[in-house]
């Protein structure tokens, strides 16, 4: 027993890596649609294996300057992978997708068609939106009110979730009565947990531009290099759309905004 | 060193969860912890692993436990938004109800060895003089025991302010009603304002080392003197 213990740890400590292995790091709104890219990539490149993480992009941004291995990053707005490739820690970002902004409930008598003032119903406790101070979406949903002069009336409502993943779980269990959340999150849902939503209107607040980057780690991976050329694919287009996605502006390859 | 806006308003805060969390276990821990010395058979040793495991648990299954469990449409839920006038979940209440059972091996493992220290010739002396179980035990025992039941709250205390992933999943990050220190910090490095960052947890770490200090003070000083 005595003479296995150090195989045993030797065999606990060795992690087998992958030729084909490529490790994404994905912003939370991607959540329910990556396991669908990934699929599609995997088929039309034999051998490929991916990884994904999931998670905010700001901290995947701080993540990425402190080294940590992820080969791709697909950020929720364009900013992060930017000063990432300013920093020479990865290659010129590519956007990949537009996100769009719904106020989601799973009340069926709150009235939504009127948009945005139907959150001043006294029967809505809270309101979940992500945190502006680090969340692409969040930035988003404060600049929708603040576009509705609600900001200020709603704040003692606001609970904040740590990413748009979380924040859509605080609308869907039902602890806060609405919330400003992906619609790719929402439309993944299985009908019984659906609930009703709302668009907003793409001119209350900025593009939620999302771009993705190889990074310095993934530079030297031929097929991290094939997945960011995969995004651009129109399988992976289809399946950003099918979630609720926009494409993108025409040029995909984008300067620094 | 530069202070988040605010920030001393979530350190009030964790001190003040960290307190009413520290009262709730003592009231609630000391008999519970008696009962595991005293009592016989298998219950009291079941019971004892159930109280034990917010040790091994991650902090993420009590807040999804309490997310589940408290939602306004359940029935634990609409009890709870009657008694306090406001769901569990972002709220202050649930940050404490979250907290206490987070703490509860934290208080109950050093009561339990305060209470056990205590010689039971002792308590029989008490008995046999004519005074009361309860009397036995609130001027005999309590006495006796009061290392372990100090050790215990000051560990309950500190555990609190170290809590983070509870208050993560239940909390909300509301300024002045659920927005703790450890959350500050989170948010701070998410937003990358690192001076403020360093400051929070210079704060912490000097907190966390004078409470455990005293436990280890505490400690020392043998129970069962």
């Amino acid at each position: 027993m005595r003479l296995w213990s150090p195989f045993l740890l030797l065999l606990m400590l060795a992690q087998p890596a992958r030729s084909g292995e490529i490790t994404v790091a994905a912003a939370a709104d991607l959540t329910f649609c990556m396991p669908q890219i990934d699929a599609a990539f995997q088929k039309a490149n034999p051998g490929a294996v991916v990884k994904v993480s999931f998670g905010s992009s700001g901290n995947f941004f701080s993540q990425i300057r402190s080294g940590a291995p992820f080969d791709v990053f697909l950020s929720a707005d364009s900013q992060y992978p930017h000063d990432l490739a300013k920093d020479g820690l990865a290659d010129t970002p590519i956007t990949y997708a537009e996100g769009r902004l719904v106020l989601w409930t799973m009340d069926a008598g709150l009235e939504l068609s009127h948009g945005l003032s139907a959150l001043r119903d006294p029967a809505i406790k809270h309101i979940a939106i992500a945190n502006p101070d680090h969340a692409p979406y969040g930035r988003a949903a404060k600049a929708a009110l603040e576009h509705e002069h609600l900001w200020d009336e709603l704040k003692p409502k606001f609970v904040f979730g740590e990413n748009i993943a979380q924040t859509a779980q605080f609308v869907q269990t039902g602890n806060a009565g609405a919330g400003l959340v992906a619609m790719s999150l929402v439309v993944a849902q299985p009908p019984e947990r659906a609930g009703h939503f709302y668009e907003i209107p793409g001119d209350a607040y900025p593009p939620l531009e999302q771009a993705a980057a190889l990074t310095g780690v993934g530079r030297g991976k031929p097929f991290a290099r094939a997945y960011l050329e995969f995004l651009k694919s129109n399988t992976a287009r289809q399946i950003l759309r099918q979630f609720g996605f926009h494409e993108p502006a025409p040029l995909t390859q984008t300067g620094t905004p | 060193m530069t202070f988040p806006p605010d920030f001393w308003q979530d350190l009030w805060l964790t001190v003040r969860l960290a307190f009413i969390s520290t009262l709730l276990l003592l009231v609630i821990g000391i008999p519970v912890a008696q009962w595991l010395v005293r009592g016989k058979g298998r219950i009291p040793l079941i019971a004892e692993a159930m109280l034990t495991l917010p040790i091994v648990l991650p902090p993420t299954v009590i807040g999804f436990y309490l997310l589940a469990i408290f939602a306004p449409h359940t029935l634990p839920g609409a009890l709870w938004a009657r008694v306090f006038g406001q769901p569990l979940a972002f709220s202050f209440p649930g940050l404490v109800v979250g907290s206490v059972i987070y703490s509860l091996p934290f208080a109950i493992q050093p009561f339990r060895a305060g209470l056990a220290g205590v010689s039971r010739e002792l308590i029989d002396v008490a008995r046999i003089s004519g005074a009361s179980p309860l009397d036995t035990f609130w001027h005999v025992t309590l006495p006796l025991a009061r290392n372990g039941i100090a050790a215990g709250a000051v560990l309950s205390f500190a555990h609190t302010l170290g809590e983070f992933g509870v208050v993560l999943m239940l909390g909300g990050s509301i300024p002045g009603k659920t927005k703790v220190v450890s959350i500050t910090l989170y948010d701070e490095v998410q937003k990358m304002n690192y001076s403020s960052a360093h400051a929070c947890s210079a704060i912490l770490l000097v907190l966390a080392f004078i409470l455990i200090f005293t436990v280890t003070l505490l400690q020392r000083r043998c129970p069962a003197e």
